[in-house]
């Protein structure tokens, strides 16, 4: 992990009359993290990232990007930033190719031809770049976003639901897209999505809020690997095994069965020792199956499992 | 100025933008072409009970008294045009979400509200400079030049070498007067997100103050001189035989400080708000 924070946020706080949206939040994002920013509905992750781009003023708190402060050196940060704030909207009496260019110009970007329709292509609009966004579906809406967010080529990428509306190609295309950003053009990737899997798949990084608060913060394998797994493990003759299980220690661990499935709930390093002895025991093991996830780890969170 | 580009841009690529243009447009083509064939008619009746003991020399009917007719009937309507535009100015981004878009660029909310403020002005500009191109513009041409007969508190002829800077003067107070209406529906564009409630709001503000100033009671009297509406028609006084350029500076001077409020009142709701559509 690069230790050069690029979002540095302490004790933020935004109320809204008398509902506190954001309570007290510290966030840390470092050079090259690909970040997580995960909470249910109404967590407040939209409005702490509206107040990161300036769009809502925060009741108290300090915010720092790249080292400044978002207030008094906008116009030296904002140049470095790209963003999709919830859905992309644009000025739907306009092609996708005027859009950029008066998007691009407004960052200060390259906004030449040749650098616009690379954008499109990019994004797979290069064909449709004379259509009026109106015209325009959700995803196509969902990949000029991304466009007008990467056209002055930002260092820090802000991506509020990047993949929502797109068709699972699209979404993979995106994915690929943030990790090739993260990894080859050493991008820092702010990510708020509500698809766990997503986030599971291309963050290293990640917060959890809830109600405006942290929940937890740190890597995704730290997080995960600090809590039990879900396991199935499949095996032959499920009632004998289950008896010989009743009469052990595993028999703490065991939380039920289906057919020829047992299912535990096991920290990591015990799944090997639980197959070893159902093996020695004489059963035929077929498979181990981890259903241990984000999501779990997220719904134990959420709902104030895991403290 | 790459703002302001941005901003015209964006602004004459919608259809309503148009709409004050193509109004005045046909508007003015109805009046010519009713006048050209009821207008000597109308300046018989105005010179009725006069032409016995003057002489009359020259054609009355001619391109600057056409003009002046339109510019007296079209005036009192180009705020209900100006208002189409400039109540969508900042709405306009709030109904679309590209506040969003527009708001996270390395340009200060000062230079966004600037922009907007000097795009509807070139809008009035605009429209004001359309109406003196097809109403005195094509009406010399059609109807030819000549004096200009003038019926106000009496009847007025100005000789032809002395009626293009009365014209000029009076599309240049027009400026001033549709600048003052078109902030006016700027600021209640900033408070809202749609741009239907800042047109009804503008109109109804206009509505109101000249209702206000009409009814004769003493009070309401004292009020009219504070109220803006009360200063738009100045434009009126550079038709007049002996100007009041007292009166003229004065109603001038409260019509730009108005401007002046409105813009700083309104860059000050813009800086401070938050963006939550």
């Amino acid at each position: 992990m690069n230790s050069e924070q690029v979002i540095e946020v302490r004790g933020l706080t935004k109320k809204f009359g008398s509902l506190t949206a954001v309570n007290n939040l510290d966030l840390n994002v470092y050079r090259g993290d690909v970040f997580g920013f995960l909470g249910p509905n109404g967590a407040g992750k939209s409005t702490t990232i509206r107040m990161l781009l300036s769009l809502i003023k925060p009741t108290s708190g300090e915010m720092k990007i790249f080292g400044k402060s978002i207030e008094k050196d906008r116009k030296e940060i904002f140049p470095k930033i790209g963003a999709i704030v919830e859905k992309p909207d644009f000025y739907l009496y306009l092609s996708a190719y005027k859009n950029l260019e008066i998007l691009g110009k407004l960052s200060g970007a390259d906004v030449s031809k040749k650098k616009i329709m690379s954008m499109l292509e990019m994004v797979g609009l290069d064909k449709r770049y004379k259509s009026k966004v109106k015209t325009f579906s959700h995803g196509m809406k969902q990949r000029l976003g991304l466009a007008q967010a990467l056209i002055h080529d930002p260092e820090l990428i802000i991506l509020d639901e990047p993949t929502t509306g797109l068709d699972p190609q699209g979404m993979k295309e995106i994915r690929d897209l943030i990790i090739y950003l993260s990894r080859e053009k050493g991008k820092t990737i702010f990510l708020s999505s509500h698809i766990l899997h997503e986030v599971e798949l291309i963050s290293t990084r990640m917060i959890i809020i809830n109600k405006g608060t942290t929940q937890v913060e740190g890597t995704v394998e730290e997080l995960l690997a600090s809590d039990k797994v879900k396991v199935t493990f499949e095996v032959d003759r499920v009632e004998e095994a289950l008896g010989i299980i009743n009469e052990t220690s595993w028999q703490k661990e065991f939380k039920s069965t289906s057919k020829n499935e047992i299912n535990f709930e096991l920290a990591k390093e015990e799944i090997p020792a639980l197959n070893k002895f159902l093996i020695e025991k004489g059963f035929s093991v077929s498979a181990i199956v981890p259903v241990r996830s984000l999501e779990d780890y997220f719904l134990k969170i959420t709902e104030g499992g895991l403290k | 100025m790459t703002l302001v580009y941005i901003e015209l841009q964006k602004m004459f690529k919608k259809w309503r933008t148009y709409i004050g243009i193509i109004a005045i447009g046909l508007l003015t083509v109805i009046i010519q072409v009713s006048l050209y064939f009821t207008g000597k008619e109308i300046i018989n009746h105005q010179m009725r009970g006069i032409e016995e003991s003057f002489l009359m020399v020259g054609n009355l009917f001619n391109g600057y008294f056409i003009s002046r007719m339109i510019l007296t009937l079209l005036v009192i309507h180009i705020p209900f045009l100006v208002v189409l535009v400039g109540g969508d100015l900042l709405a306009g981004e709030a109904t679309a979400g590209t506040y969003r878009m527009l708001l996270t660029r390395p340009v200060s909310r000062l230079q966004v509200i600037t922009a907007k403020f000097i795009s509807g002005f070139i809008y009035v500009v605009v429209l004001i400079f359309w109406m003196a191109f097809i109403s005195l513009g094509v009406s010399l041409i059609i109807f030819g030049s000549g004096p200009l007969l003038s019926v106000g508190s009496g009847i007025i002829i100005f000789a032809e070498n002395d009626i293009m800077w009365r014209f000029l003067c009076a599309y240049g107070y027009a400026i001033i007067s549709m600048t003052t209406v078109i902030f006016i529906s700027i600021i209640f564009s900033s408070l809202v997100q749609n741009a239907i409630g800042p047109i009804v709001s503008t109109m109804a503000v206009i509505i109101v103050f000249l209702i206000l100033s009409a009814i004769p009671v003493d009070f309401l009297q004292g009020l009219k001189p504070y109220l803006f509406t009360s200063h738009l028609g100045q434009w009126n006084n550079f038709f007049s035989d002996e100007i009041d350029y007292k009166e003229v500076f004065e109603s001038a001077g409260i019509l730009l400080a108005h401007i002046a409020v409105l813009y700083a009142v309104t860059a000050y709701i813009f800086i401070k708000k938050d963006i939550l559509s």
